[in-house]
């Protein structure tokens, strides 16, 4: 593919374009926005791989680990504010998720050590772990909110913060990591994953392209449960003080109640 | 520590939340072993108080005393333990009844025999047939009565009730007044209600506590209700102040 090419896909923008405009969808300036943000991020990053892939240097790999895991923090940090320090917990998490699966893939000799390979992996990895991260935290604070009395009943019965916020949190974990699950159930029956699919357009062996694809669909399943657990067992103790008291910071609908 | 005869002892308390003051310099005590009322209007903080005692909150300043002991120095899990609280929405976790009397110990790792299930239904007045059925089957009165048995597994020596009558019909709420003032009798239970009926708060309680504006305006013998002293619970007595 060249640019040329690429320059006729264009007409692909162009459809959604005219829809939303005789529809009356109001989506023109979002869709030219993304169009141009994503041309300029991909060429960007595509030109960034080439100068690492080319160096072959641990430096540049591990640089780019820590700009994906930056990323990754600045986004889903906004869903979560209101729990304390979520910022290290994100990093952590993210930390903890690439440790994991790299030592596996590594450790087994899976994938050879060169950035070829531990770079798009890490990418899949840090950018599923970020989005479980954020279907996590959206339902976990609904919970909290939703759910007020029953954590607070387990409280005032002597129960511990861990208890009372129990079957919020593993809710929460259930809840964003079902889709992953619910997804590898029809994978190949409804779709054909991006990656198998990019390598097969790309000329690579269709059986090849399974084998490396099934290897990322299990990678997923890791990503998606150790994500979810860790981001919930080190989040849920700054909801509460020393006193073991949940915090008003993510109860604000108690002041109005808390008068009577 | 201090006078043991008061189950709790207020000090100058003050509580705020962002910035406006709900309890105000509150100096009060409720006796141990006497069923007290508490009255006033809502958004008086009568259930901050509670919430307040219960250690579900904590003060901005002043001293609280449970038992004669400064709540400080209990460990949050004790004190709630000691301090029993039952709300009006009786709160019910999923599950059924046994489940729901059992919840106090299995917090605390231990387990509810079933026939020591049956004798907290008979207790508070509910058919044993009821043990199995799931909670969200049961009436307002029925799950009022669950969430009392259910605090009492605690044994805790106060026992903090927080308008656990007021959507009940009538004869429900005989039968929950009858049952408190068991429980104040046969187990010395120090009980402090919250209610908005002025006549239970006459016939049940031994002393009446009346609340405005987060501060304490009048207290004494129940009886107060019929000569009060200030023009405030005058007024509320009256229903002008609600």
């Amino acid at each position: 593919m060249n640019f040329l090419t690429l320059s006729l896909s264009l007409v692909f923008v162009f459809i959604p374009i005219v829809l939303s405009k005789v529809l009356k969808l109001e989506l023109e300036k979002d869709t030219i926005i993304a169009t141009v943000r994503s041309v300029v991020q991909l060429l960007a990053v595509g030109y960034v791989l080439k100068f690492v892939f080319d160096s072959e240097n641990m430096i540049y790999i591990l640089l780019m680990i820590i700009l994906m895991i930056v990323a990754a923090t600045h986004n889903a940090r906004k869903k979560g504010t209101s729990i304390k320090g979520i910022t290290w917990k994100l990093v952590v998490t993210f930390i903890t998720i690439e440790v994991v699966t790299q030592t596996i893939l590594l450790g087994f000799g899976i994938i050879p050590p060169t950035a070829q390979y531990l770079i798009p992996i890490s990418g899949m990895m840090i950018g599923n772990s970020m989005v479980l991260s954020i279907l996590f935290l959206n339902r976990f604070t609904a919970e909290i909110e939703s759910n007020q009395d029953a954590i607070e009943l387990i409280l005032s019965l002597g129960g511990t913060p861990k208890q009372a916020i129990h079957t919020q949190l593993v809710n929460s974990i259930k809840a964003s990591t079902i889709p992953t699950i619910e997804s590898q159930k029809t994978i190949g029956l409804v779709q054909l994953p991006g990656m198998m699919s990019g390598q097969i357009i790309a000329g690579a062996d269709p059986v090849q392209a399974v084998l490396f694809q099934l290897l990322i669909l299990f990678l997923l399943l890791t990503t998606a449960v150790v994500s979810s657990a860790l981001l919930g067992f080190l989040s849920y103790p700054s909801l509460f003080n020393e006193r073991k008291q949940l915090l008003k910071k993510i109860t604000t609908s108690t002041s109005d109640t808390e008068k009577s | 520590m201090t006078e043991t005869n008061q189950a709790i002892q207020l000090n100058q308390v003050n509580y705020s939340i962002t910035g406006e003051l709900i309890l105000k310099n509150i100096t009060h005590s409720f006796p141990t072993g006497k069923i007290t009322t508490l009255v006033g209007p809502s958004g008086a903080g009568k259930t901050t108080l509670f919430r307040l005692c219960n250690g579900l909150i904590s003060r901005d300043s002043g001293e609280i005393f449970i038992n004669g002991k400064s709540i400080d120095d209990y460990d949050p899990l004790v004190l709630r333990q000691t301090v029993g609280i039952a709300l009006q929405s009786a709160t019910m976790i999923s599950g059924s009844i046994f489940d729901n009397l059992a919840l106090p110990l299995t917090l605390k790792g231990e387990q509810l025999s079933e026939e020591d299930a049956n004798k907290l239904l008979e207790l508070v007045g509910l058919e044993k047939s009821l043990l199995y059925r799931n909670s969200k089957d049961l009436s307002g009165g029925q799950l009022q009565k669950v969430s009392i048995a259910r605090t009492l597994v605690n044994e805790p020596s106060i026992l903090l009730l927080d308008e656990i009558t007021s959507s009940l019909d009538r004869v429900s709420q005989q039968d929950i007044e009858k049952l408190i003032k068991r429980i104040n009798e046969n187990y010395g239970t120090t009980i402090i209600w919250i209610t908005h009926n002025l006549k239970q708060a006459y016939t049940i309680g031994d002393y009446t506590v009346v609340m405005m504006d987060g501060e304490v305006i009048e207290s004494g013998p129940s009886d107060l209700l019929h000569n009060p002293k200030t023009n405030r619970t005058k007024k509320f007595v009256r229903g002008e102040i609600e």
